[in-house]
């Protein structure tokens, strides 16, 4: 058994056993990394790059320890601090790397379709570690990891995605891999952070009222608010967001049942949620960022390059 | 096809296991059963069995161990793992190894990696049940061994277990 996939650009291209191996694979190095030595010698003689065009701590941190813990050699590489500046193309960058006998290419790009574009042209295996508005399969493995670890299952659940959709990477990963696995997904925010025809596109509930949303799901994804990716004002102000959007502790207390309540992090607290509810017990934002570790080695061993 | 081990030869083989185990680790108290994954596991299921029968069930810790991440030979081709379930600190205490064929010694080689990233045990032995002496490629040897056998390696050695294959077996192929 093997993935379908020599790369992983998106989980639009992986199957439901692709997922499930990567899952199951996953919950071993779970179990790795709660030993005395937290580390295994499976990767050893691989060496993966990580070319960040786009700033991040937790992804960057946590595919670094993840090819760390797999015993692989590690490059890492900022945009900021390279020959980038000077002008040279993506293409050419990569190509010198890959020259020095580097193996995997961990890619974040602020471009959708930056890894695509690196895929045809290169022959290391390419992880995208989130491109652009497109995606951000490692985050939707993880997430899934995350929710399956705290309620048993995928199939059948209830997941309400709340926020900025229409700026989200995270958003669409999820979508694509929770419809993959059998679980029922709704869409919430603002009508001009989501896209006109998602509903219809992907097969997804719309909701604009998030107590509604709420009653609705099992599991809340919240996301945030991509000021960065947003060119023209989409709501009249962060304040006024926190008040229709932010997910505060009395709305969860006053629901009928209990729901999980996730975020990719990183938080603006007081604008999608509160600070009591990102550190309450109905969050498990910390166990998303321990099991993005492990859902990364999963990833990365099993795309590493074998003989047949 | 022919057979090296029937049901009732299989039974007792296993049984004399368990008793030479309790032999050499008298108390049990700071020893621990470690069986490897996937089929040695039926192996060391049956010890532990016939171990709980004879002394304080209490007293025995049991875990399981995968290999699959220490392999020497991960760049040929994919491996999938199974589930580790050590619940229990190795530290300073006797492991007995169980494993169903000792044939190359590179699955225990791997075991003894992957052990050691659980502690540092005192002491550390080996019990199978079949013994293909003549086809190792490392200097590892059994403490242990229900049947010791002299093979070929275009042979293969196929051991069944109720759980999983139907009969209670071991043949030669």
């Amino acid at each position: 058994m093997k993935l379908s996939t020599k790369h992983l650009l998106g989980i639009k291209d992986l199957n439901r056993e692709d997922i499930q191996l990567i899952l199951s694979t996953a919950e071993q190095f779970k179990e790795v990394l709660q030993r005395p030595v937290k580390k295994v010698p499976s990767l050893r003689d691989v060496t993966i790059v990580n070319l960040f065009y786009e700033n991040s701590t937790r992804t960057r941190m946590s595919f670094e320890l993840a090819e760390r813990r797999l015993s692989a050699d590690v490059l890492n590489f900022a945009a900021s601090t390279s020959s980038s500046a000077k002008g040279e193309t993506l293409l050419d960058t990569v190509n010198n790397i890959l020259s020095m006998k580097v193996d995997m290419v961990v890619m974040r790009h602020s471009a959708s379709g930056a890894p695509h574009f690196l895929a045809k042209n290169i022959p290391a295996a390419i992880v995208n570690a989130g491109d652009g508005i497109n995606e951000h399969p490692t985050q939707a493995l993880l997430d899934a990891f995350s929710i399956k670890e705290k309620l048993g299952r995928l199939e059948g659940l209830k997941v309400a995605i709340i926020g900025d959709i229409m700026h989200s990477r995270v958003a669409l990963s999820n979508m694509y891999l929770l419809k993959k696995m059998g679980a029922e997904i709704l869409v919430a925010g603002p009508p001009t952070l989501i896209p006109k025809y998602i509903g219809e596109a992907l097969d997804v509930r719309v909701e604009y009222n998030l107590k509604k949303a709420l009653e609705w799901c099992d599991v809340a994804n919240v996301l945030r608010i991509q000021l960065e990716r947003q060119n023209q004002p989409l709501f009249s102000s962060l304040r006024e967001y926190n008040l229709a959007y932010g997910i505060k502790r009395r709305l969860l207390e006053d629901l009928s049942k209990e729901i999980v309540i996730m975020h990719p992090g990183p938080i603006n607290r007081g604008v999608e949620l509160d600070s009591d509810v990102a550190d309450g017990p109905y969050s498990i934002i910390l166990n998303q960022v321990e099991n993005g570790v492990a859902v990364r080695m999963a990833v990365l061993y099993l795309l590493a390059d074998r003989e047949n | 096809m022919k057979t090296i081990l029937s049901e009732q030869q299989l039974a007792l083989t296993v049984k004399r296991l368990a008793h030479q185990i309790l032999e050499n680790n008298v108390s049990l108290s700071d020893t621990v059963i470690i069986g490897l994954q996937p089929r040695g596991i039926f192996l060391s299921d049956r010890i532990v069995h016939e171990l709980r029968n004879i002394v304080n069930p209490g007293l025995i810790q049991y875990g399981k161990l995968d290999i699959t991440f220490y392999r020497d030979d991960v760049r040929k081709s994919l491996h999938i793992a199974n589930a580790t379930d050590i619940p229990f600190s190795i530290e300073n205490r006797k492991v007995v190894l169980i494993d169903d064929v000792l044939y190359t010694g590179r699955t225990i080689r791997a075991a003894l990696d992957a052990l050691l990233d659980f502690g540092r045990p005192s002491k550390v032995s080996l019990c199978v049940l079949i013994d293909r002496r003549f086809n190792r490629e490392l200097p590892i040897q059994p403490d242990y061994a229900g049947k010791t056998i002299d093979t070929f390696v275009s042979q293969k050695v196929k051991v069944c277990w109720k759980e999983k294959d139907e009969v209670d077996e071991v043949v030669l192929i």
